[in-house]
């Protein structure tokens, strides 16, 4: 019994020398789709980037929070792809674990659920794949909150320059087909176009949409091709962009702009489909010329043995250097002071210098990007330099 | 001596006011558990009204959820209605379909039945898509309201009792007794002078009723609203293990089953956070292996053997 006694002594004696020399580690939580339909986009364009930030901050002896270095410590939660789980998990890390900071969720609807808890604890809620139209009204209700990947509007208005420029030059004409999935972020994007378009001095020669989880495609591509288009364009989901490029080759569907929305910036998409998609539009891209985001592919390959993909990924990142450097700038974990920090200042990022305006938005992102030799690079962005100039697309060889 | 008949209701009452003060106590967490508990005692006991005694397993619950918190988006966002208005019109559309799906549906028996509502959360979310996509267009379905947890707490715990009041009042109406025959036999039950179709289509309506004004009531909760996420066939299959955990027996059956599944559901979200979807799994199989007569059926056992 003494023995035990004098054991446990000598254990806690132990633990509080260890936690003298080594700053509490700072607890960041975040609710993941381990499950579920959105599991897939978590998996490629956040989870990766959060492990590798997490390391390599650790790997350097933590964050400077004043005179302290202090360790990230993840907490997560699966949420199972249900905004009402989501809910109770972003609870749960705000109350039950009392995390200092918490990372922003995977998807516009779940960005908008969790929004109203972020705010009534003050944390500052960095989001990446929340893109939508409402960011003033959003931004007011909520003043914690943060864009970074664009706004509707902006996505659509990328994607009418690139047609434009292609026009410009030749490459194609006024007539545009135009397709889109039957669910929120389809039928919006399609809302905007029907409006940006025309006004631009295109004709819309082929309007259709398809139901989320439609198997078979070639009634769509069939119809568009009818249409004789110089464009094509489509505001897909990941499953449907694949089986509307596959539907395209089998068709031999010869458009010279040929646009795909999300996964098309996956290195999934080249890896199916080869040098057949050279030359292929879709939302998205990054400037692959830039120092910072070679930088940051380069570190994001080796940690992962493989590539990021060429959209959110590299915003994300960007988006936990921002909380980073924030955290460092204000030298304290006070989420208010992070907060100010966070709208006062410019930060130096995987995607270049951002800062937010008084919406909250940071207007430096990328929305249509161009596969050329194995890359998805730039072509149209808001607030920064595009990697290249459109080219017209030349057939599927 | 009061009637002892209204005794129950005293009881109830009781509770009810108790749970009143449930957000003025309770943290956020807590807060944000009550609110699930309460949001799926009120659909899960609505289930069981009709389902219990009728014994068609409806899985329509996430069809007319979906189109309470679908239209509640749709209304607020591109229509600038008021959250009320829509929340309002929303359960008398449910009603309106589910007595055209009753009517197409339930003349039909058993497994048909089944099949049938498990496609239908589909079928609906489709179809409004199709309309919001080709005759309305959007802008993002955002319900943004001053509503906070505590005032949908308030709200659902409305509802329950509402529930909870007509499920006590028809278990004393000829309504409800006509049911009782018609789930122990449907031919008997037709031969007695029973109108057994409008009896089945009536509860239908009720419980799709329930579920589309839960829905409508939970959106501002949500804040943004995708047709994939309100129209979730999961939600169908919850509720109706929840209520089948609980019993379908009692009124207060699905109650107790609510309760301790979400309490369960969330320690395991937080003890297996990287398997949670498998252990629930391996939880489910249990129940149904532990506990076949759902927590009433082990509660009147407990108590027949202490009578003996």
């Amino acid at each position: 019994m003494r023995k035990l006694f004098l054991g446990a002594t000598a254990l806690t004696a132990a633990l509080l020398a260890t936690t003298a020399f080594a700053a509490d580690p700072i607890k960041i939580g975040r609710v993941v789709h381990m499950t579920g339909p959105a599991a897939g986009g978590d998996a490629v364009s956040h989870t990766p980037n959060v492990k590798l930030w997490v390391k390599q901050v650790n790997d350097r002896g933590g964050l400077k929070v004043g005179d302290e270095m202090r360790l990230i410590e993840m907490v997560e939660y699966d949420d199972k792809s249900n905004p009402a789980e989501m809910i109770k998990a972003v609870q749960r890390l705000a109350t039950q674990d009392d995390v200092d900071f918490l990372l922003s969720p995977w998807g516009t609807g779940f960005n908008a659920a969790a929004a109203p808890i972020f705010a009534k604890y003050g944390y500052p809620q960095i989001s990446v794949t929340n893109i939508t139209d409402e960011i003033p009204e959003l931004s007011e209700r909520f003043p914690g909150m943060f864009f970074t990947l664009g706004s509707t509007t902006g996505f659509v208005e990328g994607l009418r320059d690139t047609l434009n420029k292609l026009r410009d030059s030749g490459a194609i004409g006024n007539k545009v087909a135009m397709v889109n999935v039957a669910d929120s972020f389809g039928i919006e994007l399609a809302a905007v176009a029907r409006e940006l378009l025309p006004a631009a001095g295109y004709e819309i020669v082929f309007d259709k949409s398809y139901p989320l989880g439609t198997a078979d495609l070639s009634p769509v591509v069939k119809g568009a091709k009818a249409a004789e288009p110089d464009a094509f364009i489509a505001f897909s989901y990941p499953p449907d962009t694949f089986a509307l490029t596959e539907q395209a080759i089998i068709e031999d569907l010869n458009v010279g702009a040929f646009y795909t929305a999300v996964a098309t910036a996956f290195p999934a998409y080249a890896g199916k489909f080869g040098s057949k998609i050279e030359g292929n539009l879709g939302a998205g891209g990054v400037n692959l010329d830039q120092e910072a985001m070679k930088a940051y592919r380069a570190a994001f390959t080796k940690h992962n043995d493989g590539p990021p993909e060429y959209w959110a990924a590299a915003t994300y990142y960007a988006g936990l250097q921002v909380l980073e450097q924030a955290i460092e700038g204000a030298g304290t974990t006070d989420r208010q002071a992070v907060t100010d920090f966070i709208k006062a200042n410019e930060f130096d990022t995987a995607i270049g210098a951002i800062s937010f305006d008084e919406h909250n938005e940071s207007r430096h992102y990328w929305t249509v990007g161009q596969w050329k030799d194995g890359a998805f690079n730039a072509v149209a962005g808001v607030g920064v330099p595009v990697g290249m100039e459109p080219v017209a697309k030349d057939g599927w060889n | 001596m009061m009637p002892a008949s209204l005794r129950p209701l005293l009881v109830a009452g009781g509770l009810l006011g108790l749970a009143g003060f449930v957000p003025l106590v309770a943290d956020g967490y807590w807060l944000s558990i009550a609110v699930t508990i309460l949001m799926y005692v009120a659909l899960s006991t609505s289930w069981a009204l009709f389902s219990g005694p009728t014994h068609y397993i409806a899985l329509s619950t996430g069809a007319f959820f979906g189109i309470g918190g679908y239209l509640v988006g749709l209304g607020m966002s591109d229509y600038d209605q008021s959250f009320w208005a829509m929340a309002a019109i929303a359960p008398f559309v449910a009603t309106g379909l589910a007595a055209l799906i009753g009517w197409a549906t339930l003349r039909l028996s058993g497994v048909y039945f089944v099949i049938f509502t498990l496609g239908l959360a589909e079928m609906i979310r489709n179809l409004i898509s199709w309309i919001q996509n080709n005759f309305l267009g959007s802008r993002g379905l955002y319900v943004l309201t001053d509503l906070d947890e505590r005032h949908i707490y308030w709200m659902l715990l409305a509802i329950t009792a509402g529930v909870f009041l007509f499920g006590w009042r028809l278990g004393r109406s000829r309504l409800g007794f006509a049911l009782r025959i018609l789930g122990n036999d449907e031919e008997v039950a037709r031969h007695v002078g029973i109108n057994t179709a409008r009896t089945k289509i009536l509860m239908f309506m009720t419980t799709g009723f329930v579920a589309a004004l839960v829905g409508a009531v939970v959106a501002p909760r949500y804040y943004y609203i995708e047709p994939n996420v309100v129209f979730s066939p999961e939600l169908s299959f919850i509720v109706v293990i929840m209520a089948l955990l609980g019993g379908t027996r009692r009124l207060y059956g699905p109650l107790l089953g609510v309760i301790p599944f979400t309490l369960l559901w969330e320690v395991i979200s937080v003890s297996f956070p990287n398997a949670t979807t498998m252990v629930l799994g391996l939880t489910f199989l249990l129940i149904v292996y532990g506990i076949p007569n759902g927590i009433t059926g082990l509660l009147s056992g407990f108590a027949a053997r202490r009578s003996a």
